[in-house]
């Protein structure tokens, strides 16, 4: 799996945000547009696209796109 | 004098009394002096429930409603029964556009088809007696409201809705009634290891106007009372024990 795929799935849970606004080292939670619903979205996403499993807590616990990247890249393996 | 709040002496059959509500269910039943038949899919931990249940002669089957098999099994092992909680439920949330037909069927199997068979089952093989009663642990969700990412679950629900109103007037002759509880959230670690945080059940148990989330024990004592005589004149209905959290 690939950073810049991810970051592109990611965007991709967003309505109201521009996808380029997201960058790897982006902090989800500053977002305008963030709200829980964004992070039921981006679970659901992880486990279609990467068949992993990750929880609101894991979502709570994390604070750029690139730390849930790393958390779905570790528990893929 | 009779109470006829009673269920003393009653056999009660109970679903999903490995955890959460239907475990709290069958301690309520027990100690109101019911017999039970616990059923569930973790037999480690559906012995937990059998070691604190109150008084004797309760039967253990474990089994997965949601498979024809064990509903097959589970409808030869249990006697002729006064009532039927159905507890047994799953969750999994996640947004519309994320679901599939698997999602649909994994929680209809277990919230729909897996309890609508086995009373099916049981009643075909004639074990569900006169005046007894049947109850759904339903949800606000599908019937009233709903929640993000809750389509599957909602679905599921409001599908029970639907066939209890029918179950209840197709069984009114044989005396047996059929009536669903619907609660509000109540605290049992359903939630637990899925998409919702705990940060998120934090913010949505301030919205209860009781002030709280409900414990399982306040959704066991509305099933104490539907599979009472006390409710005799009670059927095809929702009791909506919710903290209020419907009135907003």
């Amino acid at each position: 799996m690939e950073i810049n795929d991810f970051v592109k799935n990611f965007a991709e849970q967003f309505d109201e945000t521009a996808p380029e606004e997201f960058k790897s080292d982006t902090n989800f939670r500053d977002l305008e547009e963030w709200s829980s619903f964004n992070a039921l979205s981006i679970i659901a996403m992880v486990d279609e696209a990467y068949s992993v499993k990750i929880t609101g807590d894991d979502i709570i616990n994390s604070h750029t796109i690139q730390d849930i990247f790393n958390l779905v890249k570790e528990r893929s393996k | 004098m009779d109470n006829p709040f009673s269920i003393d002496g009653k056999l009660i059959l109970v679903t999903g009394a490995s955890s959460g509500i239907g475990k709290s269910i069958a301690v309520e039943c027990s100690k109101a002096g019911a017999t039970l038949i616990i059923t569930g899919r973790d037999s480690d931990r559906l012995s937990q429930t059998f070691q604190v249940l109150s008084g004797g002669g309760h039967i253990v089957v474990s089994a997965d409603i949601s498979s024809d098999d064990d509903l097959q099994k589970l409808a030869e092992a249990v006697p002729k029964i006064d009532g039927v909680v159905h507890a047994a439920g799953i969750i999994n949330p996640k947004p519309f556009q994320f679901i599939d037909r698997k999602e649909l069927e994994k929680v209809m199997n277990t919230n729909f088809f897996g309890p609508v068979l086995l009373t099916n089952e049981i009643l075909r093989k004639k074990k569900i007696n006169k005046n007894s009663s049947v109850v759904f642990v339903s949800s606000v969700s599908g019937v009233l409201c709903s929640f993000f990412g809750g389509t599957s679950y909602s679905a599921s629900k409001g599908a029970l809705n639907g066939i209890i109103k029918g179950m209840a007037l197709d069984l009114a002759p044989k005396k047996i009634r059929v009536n669903a509880i619907i609660p509000g959230m109540v605290d049992t670690g359903f939630f637990q290891g899925t998409s919702i945080s705990e940060q998120d059940l934090e913010e949505d148990r301030r919205r209860y106007p009781l002030g709280r989330y409900g414990k399982p024990e306040e959704v066991a004592y509305a099933a104490i009372f539907l599979l009472s005589d006390a409710s005799a004149w009670t059927t095809g209905t929702n009791l909506l024990v919710d903290g209020g959290f419907t009135l907003i």
